[in-house]
């Protein structure tokens, strides 16, 4: 379902100018507001509820563990739908798995049922490997890593859609 | 810097990601908010966020959009068969279309799974998505021997980074 129908114009606003460049400074969100349009109150007030909404999933800083020597690798399994539930439940337990998508292929009789996709995430390398076994053991299923060998391009910002 | 100043920075910094990994503090002051929660002068706290940002290990500070939330109902994960000797400079192209979001060469699992570049599309509808990834198609001409596209159908969990004290 979306929310974007209950969205006024200072939210998408909000959204939409605010998902980078958030000042490093005593009153952020007062000098983030005077931008919008709005005041500092008001800012808090709206964040708090887009937050409550689940319109957003979070506020503040996004990090790049890669740079403090941790890593991030995408994983997939192909869990048989009668297990669907409890494998969810075991995988997302972990709180190594930062992200957890199901996902279908658009390929009938696809060669790999590959339908859950998940992101690691730990404070080394190593640890990537170490929730994988984990990961394994405890759903009894085989983990996939499929570790980035060059990133392209990421930009996850994205406008609301009117 | 000296190496134990590097040290007690590193410090800092892992102790300013498990205090805002949930996020930032919703009150006026935030940095101060979080300068007398790890006891630490709030000069060292903006000093340090502002470092982390400037080398990368903060990519941005501000909103994480639900993307279903904001009409991005369709995502969809398109994968690619490519030749390897081509794939960097097709992942430069496809990663610079604008309605790519993330673009990755990432490893084969053979037999089955022949993909090795991976070009994340967002949209209104699979429709919208769809012909988007026939753009990439069109785009990557011969070089593209198999593709996919896998939609995600639920978010199962999406908290980010969640590192252990």
């Amino acid at each position: 379902m979306s929310w974007v129908t209950l969205m006024d114009d200072i939210d998408r606003a909000i959204i939409d100018r605010l998902q980078g460049d958030f000042p490093i400074c005593e009153r952020p969100y007062a000098e983030a507001a005077v931008a919008l349009g709005i005041d500092e109150d008001d800012l808090l007030a709206r964040l708090q509820h887009l937050l409550d909404r689940r319109v957003l999933t979070r506020f503040g800083p996004m990090f790049q563990i890669e740079r403090m020597g941790g890593a991030f690798v995408l994983a997939a399994m192909c869990v048989p739908e009668a297990d669907w539930d409890g494998v969810v439940d075991t995988v997302n337990a972990f709180p190594e798995v930062a992200h957890n998508y199901r996902r279908e292929s658009q390929q009938a009789g696809a060669l790999t049922e590959f339908n859950m996709w998940f992101v690691l995430a730990t404070e080394t390398p190593a640890g990537i490997a170490e929730a994988v076994k984990k990961i394994e053991v405890a759903s009894g299923l085989p983990v996939y890593p499929f570790p980035k060998l060059k990133e392209y391009f990421v930009e996850m910002k994205l406008a609301v859609r009117a | 810097m000296s190496s134990i100043a590097a040290n007690v920075a590193k410090d800092l910094d892992r102790r300013l990601v498990l205090a805002t990994q949930g996020g930032l503090p919703l009150v006026a002051r935030p940095y101060h908010a979080l300068a007398e929660q790890l006891n630490v002068p709030v000069d060292q706290v903006l000093a340090r966020l502002a470092a982390m940002l400037a080398s990368g290990v903060i990519r941005r500070i501000g909103a994480v959009p639900n993307h279903y939330a904001i009409g991005y109902t369709a995502n969809g994960m398109s994968v690619w068969d490519v030749p390897d000797e081509r794939i960097d400079e097709l992942g430069a192209r496809i990663g610079a279309l604008d309605f790519v979001t993330h673009c990755y060469h990432r490893p084969r699992k053979l037999p089955a799974w022949t993909y090795t570049l991976f070009a994340m599309v967002h949209g209104g509808s699979r429709e919208e998505v769809l012909l988007k990834v026939a753009e990439i198609a069109t785009l990557l001409g011969a070089d593209c021997r198999a593709h996919d596209v896998l939609f995600s159908t639920k978010i199962l969990k999406k908290t980010g980074l969640r590192i252990g004290a």
